[in-house]
């Protein structure tokens, strides 16, 4: 009797859930907001865009690992959810070769020169936007909608101006591709939370510290106007539901989570009110990021027994 | 609905229905046993007999080899084929008494008594130590040095460990059901010991067969309570238990007995109302043989010592060639090379898959999901201890409180990277604690 079979370490068995559905269902949770991008901005072919700067995504992660003679890891579909995040964070004028460039430098630079999936310290696609917007700000800050070049409701709510919240839901406005309807980024945030491959500890503190920030500093005070125009405006939305919540760039502890939810908050409201541009989602993010391994590092949890969580 | 429970857990298919309602039926050996003389925790036992002794049922062949440690007894009747190194079913080799099974089943003589009144405190206590008790669900701790706690008289709870929480695993289910007499009289003798205490069955709220029929069974047992808990792995955790059913946490640190309680799993309190009312030493146990790659799968009351081979051939051989053979649950057990091993006190069952889980994935990088922070019962951080781990870091390891970890297994579970979490952080608490005790 010497059936040799195999030997591993318990456990045994395994969960369904992998690495690559899990971004399979990111990927379709951002399909609203992608769809309505494409069709709020068609007249400026905004669907090129999206397609050439998620290919590029792909393509250079495949090519890199390629040169590199490592394992492609394409087909956990990562790279593609950074491409496609990227897109919807440009407007949609901008010249395809800097969305190329964009997805080059979120993929390369970021992602693969520090070691690839999971060992990134910042949002890949939010990293290559802030690259963009320092290197062509001019293009970067150039919004158009239907034919009309303008300021972002955003940047006019900034200006002091009044804005319209019931548009500003639905997203016929100027903007970047993806951010312009809470409505379509909403229907796939849930989908994500009812998946289970978000939950509401970061993007609920992330808002909620928001709106408690604007309430006190923004010289309006509870107006459920301004606080709905803030919420809508520019890509809150977009970068507290697919942004923050992204795993690798975020603290693994529940406490830190929270922490990192607030500092979010705080960042976001400091720069839409006293920084110099309108936006301050992005910034607000990647700076956060850079908190983590410290975040993580106060926010270490106290095991079961030792007065822990029970 | 149970609410009572820790945090975390996972919840796996749990496959009880293959074989729950299997009546457990009596497996007779058919070729040499092989009794490992180390099948529980602490020194081994030392051998009391020679090559070509002949032996009874229920005689003793090895001796406590001190006070941590549990003597061993024939199950049949034969002749002593020697002392061999053999497999294990938990991989190592091991020392084995051999013995030739006769087919007679002769018996030695043994001493029931008819009420614990008969015996003293000093009595109960020896006899469940020279029955060879030991912790029958997995981990093999002698009995008799759980029930000597420094301060016997601040013990609370007796806790009867019912939740049988690994998937599969359907032994303990059928002793309920089929013997709840002598599990509640082995819930006796332990309250005997303790005069403040009380009894808990702790059982998960997926048995409620078994839940009804002890309800009723202990209806006129005045310090007996049933507890319902949620079903959830790893509820039979003995700390997670313990919190679950009173609600006092316990750290790696301490001993069930600081927080007031005793935890005894369902096979160990009806060997202790063998060894007690009856004078019978450990000599069988109740395995499950299950999985998808067994013919008719069952449970099955085993002598110990009984080669594995024989359980599979009992229920019905193979369907399809497995891929994987455990011994004792999925989340928790040992995979086996072959079936070439003795059942133990400790083997709760037999699982048989035609697939491979495992070997199926292949470990990709951590993508920082959290979701092994979110099932760790012991409020762990599992993807960086096992980072700690890889990296032989003891001292982070140990500094990120490692040393807690009770290797449940549910964060390689969840882990959609499938990373083996549990096997890192595993190894490097091997280690760590084995340094511990060299300093």
């Amino acid at each position: 009797m010497n059936e040799n079979y195999n030997i591993s370490a318990s456990p045994h068995i395994r969960d369904k859930a992998t690495s690559s559905n899990l971004m399979l269902m990111v990927l379709i949770a951002l399909l609203p907001a992608t769809i309505f991008g494409i069709y709020n901005f068609r007249h400026e072919n905004a669907w090129l865009l999206v397609v050439v700067t998620t290919a590029v995504a792909v393509l250079s992660e495949y090519i890199y690992q390629k040169l590199m003679h490592k394992p492609v890891t394409i087909k956990d579909f990562s790279a593609a959810v950074t491409g496609l995040l990227l897109a919807l964070n440009l407007p949609p004028t901008l010249p395809l070769w800097m969305g190329a460039l964009g997805s080059i430098f979120a993929v390369i630079v970021v992602k693969q020169l520090f070691g690839g999936l999971g060992q990134n310290f910042m949002n890949p696609a939010l990293a290559a936007r802030c690259f963009l917007l320092i290197s062509f700000t001019g293009r970067m800050t150039y919004f158009v909608y239907d034919g009309v070049t303008g300021a972002t409701p955003l940047a006019n709510l900034k200006a002091g101006e009044t804005v319209d919240t019931m548009t500003m839901l639905l997203g016929n406005i100027r903007g970047t591709i993806g951010e312009t309807s809470v409505l379509a980024i909403m229907i796939g945030a849930m989908f994500l939370l009812l998946m289970g491959v978000i939950d509401l500890r970061i993007p609920g503190t992330y808002i909620v510290t928001f709106v408690v920030f604007i309430t006190i500093f923004g010289g309006h005070g509870f107006d459920a106007q301004y606080i709905t125009a803030h919420l809508c405006g520019g890509g809150l939305m977009l970068g507290a539901w697919f942004m923050a919540t992204d795993y690798v760039t975020s603290p693994i502890t529940f406490r830190g989570q929270i922490v990192y939810g607030v500092c979010l908050g705080l960042l976001t409201g400091l720069f839409r009110l006293f920084g110099g541009s309108a936006e301050g989602v992005s910034y607000a993010i990647i700076i956060s990021n850079l908190l983590v391994p410290l975040i993580e590092k106060v926010t270490l949890p106290k095991p079961f027994g030792k007065g822990g969580e029970k | 609905m149970g609410f009572l429970t820790f945090k975390g857990g996972i919840h796996p298919n749990d496959g009880k229905s293959l074989s729950k309602d299997q009546a457990i039926t009596e497996l007779l050996p058919k070729s040499d046993l092989l009794y490992p003389l180390s099948q529980h925790i602490g020194a081994p036992a030392n051998p009391v007999v020679q090559k070509g002794d002949h032996v009874l049922k229920g005689q003793k062949i090895a001796e406590a080899g001190g006070f941590v440690s549990a003597p061993v007894y024939s199950s049949v009747s034969g002749t002593v084929k020697g002392v061999e190194t053999r497999l294990n079913p938990t991989g190592s080799k091991v020392a084995c008494i051999v013995i030739e099974n006769d087919g007679n089943y002769e018996e030695t003589e043994y001493e029931p008594i008819k009420s614990l009144e008969e015996l003293t405190r000093e009595d109960i206590l020896n006899r469940i130590a020279e029955a060879g008790i030991v912790g029958m669900g997995g981990a093999g701790f002698p009995t008799r040095v759980k029930l000597s706690p420094k301060e016997p008289e601040k013990i609370d709870y007796i806790i009867a460990n019912c939740a049988e929480c690994e998937p599969y695993i359907t032994a303990d289910y059928r002793r309920m059901l089929e013997y709840t007499e002598e599990l509640v009289s082995g819930m006796r003798v332990i309250l005997s010991l303790f005069e403040h205490a009380k009894g808990v069955f702790a059982i998960e709220d997926n048995k409620k067969e078994c839940i009804e029929k002890l309800k009723d069974s202990i209806k006129d047992e005045l310090r007996m309570e049933v507890q319902v808990l949620q079903t959830k792995y790893p509820q039979g955790a003995e700390r997670q238990l313990i919190y679950a059913s009173t609600k006092r946490a316990i750290h790696s640190g301490m001993l069930p007995a600081d927080a007031g309680c005793i935890v005894d799993n369902v096979e160990t309190l009806v060997g202790i109302h063998y060894a007690v009312m009856e004078g019978r030493p450990l000599m069988e146990r109740v395995v499950t043989v299950s999985g998808d790659a067994i013919q008719h799968p069952g449970n099955f009351k085993v002598l110990l010592g009984t080669n594995q081979q024989e359980l599979v051939e009992a229920a019905g051989g193979f369907k399809t060639e497995p891929q994987k053979v455990i011994s004792g649950g999925p989340m928790m057990g040992f995979a086996m090379m072959t079936l070439d091993t003795p059942v133990t006190k400790t083997s709760s069952s037999l699982l048989a898959f035609s697939e491979d889980a495992v070997a199926k994935e292949k470990p990709a990088p951590c993508i920082n999901c959290g979701r092994c922070v979110e099932v760790c019962p012991c409020r762990l951080i599992p993807a960086r201890l096992a980072d700690y781990g890889e990296r032989h870091d003891q001292e982070t390891f140990a500094a990120q409180n490692g040393l807690e970890c009770v290797e449940c297994g549910s964060c390689s579970y969840v882990c959609p990277a499938k990373r083996p979490l549990k096997q890192s952080i595993g190894a490097m608490r091997k280690i760590a604690l084995a340094n511990r005790k060299k300093n």
